[in-house]
């Protein structure tokens, strides 16, 4: 019986994610460099670092859509090709389908092969977790960014997820918007799914973070409690990196 | 799921589009520009079809592609005008008999200023040669049709090698006879043409009938049924009907009635045992 | 008065004067060439929608081949499916020639490629703003491809008009296949030519308007359906 909670599927969990000295290079250039960490269930993780840390290549590592030159990822139990998939992501900029907002959410049901008479009950409850029930009929394409961002919110909470990956996912838009993310994705996180998230905004990083692992040239520099972080940073290069971008 | 209601809807709309076979009866004729283009077939196919209840769909091409189409069984009947390729059909055992159905006669046109200056002549042989010495223009239709065919065998007969002489001046074109008169008209050129094309033809710009009545000048039409032993697929008796009805009293009466402009363009001659 | 006026003067004498025989060639030729850009379409849209996805070896001179294919000389092509399905060839039993369905299947291979060289073109510039969010939801590539086709089908409507104006334009693979049997596979384009070789070039321009006017008709249907869609669905 599917009661909405994350992580009771029945098959083992995804969960733990190990990384051993992944590198990513393209061509000369070492964008990850020989990175190695765990991440097990429940903390939410933040990923932060100056421009050109790696971020984003190190989230699409971790969520399959680039493999790495060398090193391993592994996850507790395998995804398999073509399986529905238990891990999902978010992106900095959402990428709809010109239908309907229900429609994008029922379609990313279909794929992972919801039975068809379960799927537009299960879209429009997602619709509603991230309040968008009333623009269910309206056009994906002309919804605001902060809307669509909150339809591809509602896309990967419909799929219930055991990791949630976000690259970004306020930078475009304003502190309304921004909340409104925020208020979802530490719904969902309650809900039981991993929160991986990447952000350049400290004061996110801070609000919603309960771990900060700091990259920089490709390096995981430090991983530390979120609270500890932003006190007493561990590493040279993070101490220099929060001295220039404290806004407060 | 598009894509099956996609192919359903696609094969849905192909078939309405494929003919029923198994309604209509129907012949194939292989015949030529000029006789389609002088309207005789618009006005004699109707009789037949309402005499006989039989369909004739006329494939029009010129004499040596209508009779490669036989060749290749794609046709029941071939009816053309050029008597050796006819035979040599026949020799081929591609045709069963050969039948002479009417003759035309071809014209020699030219522009009113005939530089060759050969207008009102009888005797066309020595028209031809006087328009190869002068070297004026001459549009031909090159395309292995009875007409070129029969514009070959006049310079050969006029004592003329074309290959030693032709130059600017002998426009080889390659086109039906519509077509071929278009060019002449554009370029004032003289050519041969069948009286029927002629009569049917519009765009005559400053062309008009320099020679004719020459009997070297005779187009005879013969029809032949495509060998059913070589092609099964050929609809012998409907064909063998179309035949019949050619040289029939009513097919040949039908034949002499079609006229333009008060003139009559083809002559029964199916009992002329030499034709 | 000269050619062209006459020719103007003949198109709206045979529009209002609604000859059955010229709606019967109208009324064909709109059958076979829209047979054909329905085929042409089922092929050649899912065809290159997966190219434009797909990664596999040879996919480059598929990709050079294809669009070449675009430049295949209608009369060639005509050849080509006369030699097919004449008696004489492979195809005879069918007894296809000098039918219609002949020059359906004709002017499809013709216009298959350009359907699939397009499509593949439209695709793949768009692949690169789907791509990522598609993978990441676990679609397959053949998903892939279908859901872009139909995400894209705005721009793929100028695709299918123009596979249909080559079709409806060409004359030598039909007059060919066809064989130009009155009341039979005689269509718009073949008349016109006819017309013209009889020497009644009023009468050929005339129909060459209307020609024209139907394929502007249809263009510009198209184009206002599309419109209004783009500005409802963004």
């Amino acid at each position: 019986m599917d009661d909405g909670r994350i992580g009771v599927h029945g098959p083992a969990s995804l969960l733990p994610l190990s990384l051993d000295r992944v590198v990513f290079a393209a061509g000369e250039r070492r964008i990850i460099d020989g990175v190695s960490f765990t991440l097990n269930p429940g903390l939410r993780c933040m990923i932060v670092g100056p421009n050109g840390a790696g971020k984003s290549v190190l989230l699409r590592l971790c969520h399959g859509l680039l493999r790495p030159t060398s090193g391993a990822i592994r996850w507790n139990a395998p995804e398999y090709d073509g399986a529905p998939r238990r891990q999902a992501m978010v992106f900095q900029r959402p990428v709809m389908l010109r239908r309907s907002a229900l429609s994008n959410v029922v379609y990313a049901l279909k794929i992972a092969r919801v039975p068809p008479e379960l799927r537009i009950d299960r879209a429009r409850e997602a619709l509603r977790k991230v309040g968008l029930e009333s623009l269910a009929a309206s056009p994906a394409r002309v919804l605001s960014g902060g809307e669509q961002q909150r339809l591809a919110l509602a896309r990967v909470w419909a799929l219930r997820p055991e990791v949630l990956f976000l690259d970004e996912p306020t930078a475009n838009l304003d502190p309304g918007a921004t909340h409104e993310i925020e208020r979802v994705i530490e719904a969902m996180h309650t809900a039981g799914t991993k929160i991986v998230m990447v952000t350049h905004n400290l004061g996110q990083a801070r609000r919603l973070g309960d771990e900060i692992l700091f990259l920089h040239q490709g390096c995981l520099i430090e991983r530390t409690p979120a609270a500890r972080f932003f006190r007493h940073p561990q590493s040279r290069e993070a101490a220099q990196f929060l001295e220039g971008e404290l806004p407060w | 799921m598009v894509v099956a209601r996609r192919a359903v809807l696609t094969l849905f709309v192909a078939l309405c589009v494929l003919p029923l076979h198994a309604q209509e009866r129907y012949i194939t004729v292989a015949s030529t520009t000029s006789t389609e283009q002088s309207g005789l077939f618009g006005y004699l196919l109707p009789i037949f079809e309402q005499q006989t209840g039989i369909k004739v769909r006329v494939v029009a091409v010129g004499t040596g592609q209508a009779l490669d189409i036989g060749r290749r069984g794609d046709a029941d009947v071939v009816f053309v005008h050029a008597r050796a390729a006819e035979e040599k059909f026949l020799a081929e055992g591609q045709g069963v008999k050969r039948f002479p159905v009417m003759y035309n006669d071809f014209v020699l046109i030219g522009p009113k200023n005939d530089p060759a200056k050969i207008a009102g002549g009888k005797d066309i042989l020595a028209a031809m040669s006087k328009i190869e010495a002068a070297h004026a223009p001459f549009v031909s239709r090159g395309d292995r049709s009875g007409t070129h065919m029969a514009e070959l065998e006049l310079w050969k007969s006029a004592g003329i090698d074309l290959d030693k002489v032709k130059g600017p001046w002998y426009r080889d074109t390659g086109q039906g006879m519509g077509p071929a008169l278009n060019t002449a008209a554009s370029m004032n050129a003289y050519i041969l043409a069948d009286r029927g094309t002629w009569l049917a033809f519009k765009n005559r710009g400053d062309l008009q009938i320099l020679v004719e009545g020459d009997k070297r000048l005779f187009n005879q039409y013969g029809v032949m049924l495509v060998n059913p032993d070589k092609h099964p697929n050929v609809k012998k008796e409907l064909g063998q009907q179309f035949i019949d009805w050619l040289i029939s009293p009513t097919g040949q009466k039908a034949i002499a009635g079609y006229k333009i402009n008060g003139e009559q363009l083809f002559y029964p001659n199916a009992n002329d045992a030499s034709a | 008065m000269n050619t062209l006026s006459a020719a103007g003067l003949q198109a709206i004498q045979l529009i209002t004067s609604a000859d059955p025989k010229l709606f019967e060639i109208v009324v064909l030729s709109l059958k076979v060439s829209l047979t054909a850009v329905a085929i042409a379409c089922a092929i050649g849209l899912p065809l290159g929608a997966i190219i434009a996805v797909g990664r596999f070896p040879g996919r480059h001179s598929v990709i050079v081949l294809l669009n070449a294919m675009m430049g295949l000389p209608p009369v060639v092509v005509g050849l080509l499916v006369y030699l097919l399905l004449s008696r004489a060839g492979p195809l005879g039993a069918m007894g296809l020639l000098f039918t219609p369905a002949a020059m359906v299947i004709a002017q499809a291979i013709l216009i298959t490629p350009i359907i699939a060289a397009l499509s593949r073109q439209v695709v793949e510039d768009a692949w690169g703003e789907y791509r990522e969010q598609l993978r990441s939801l676990g679609e397959t590539k053949l998903g892939a491809a279908m859901t872009l086709l139909w995400d894209l089908r705005h721009s793929l409507v100028t695709i299918v008009l123009s596979g249909f104006g080559r079709a409806a334009a060409e004359v030598g693979a039909v007059m060919i296949v066809g064989g130009n049997i009155d009341g039979v596979t005689r269509v718009m384009t073949t008349t016109i030519a006819l017309e013209t070789s009889k020497g009644d070039l009023p009468l050929a321009l005339g129909l060459g308007v209307v020609l024209l006017a139907i394929v502007l008709a249809l263009n510009a249907t198209a184009y206002v359906i599309k419109e209004s869609a783009i500005r409802r669905y963004g």
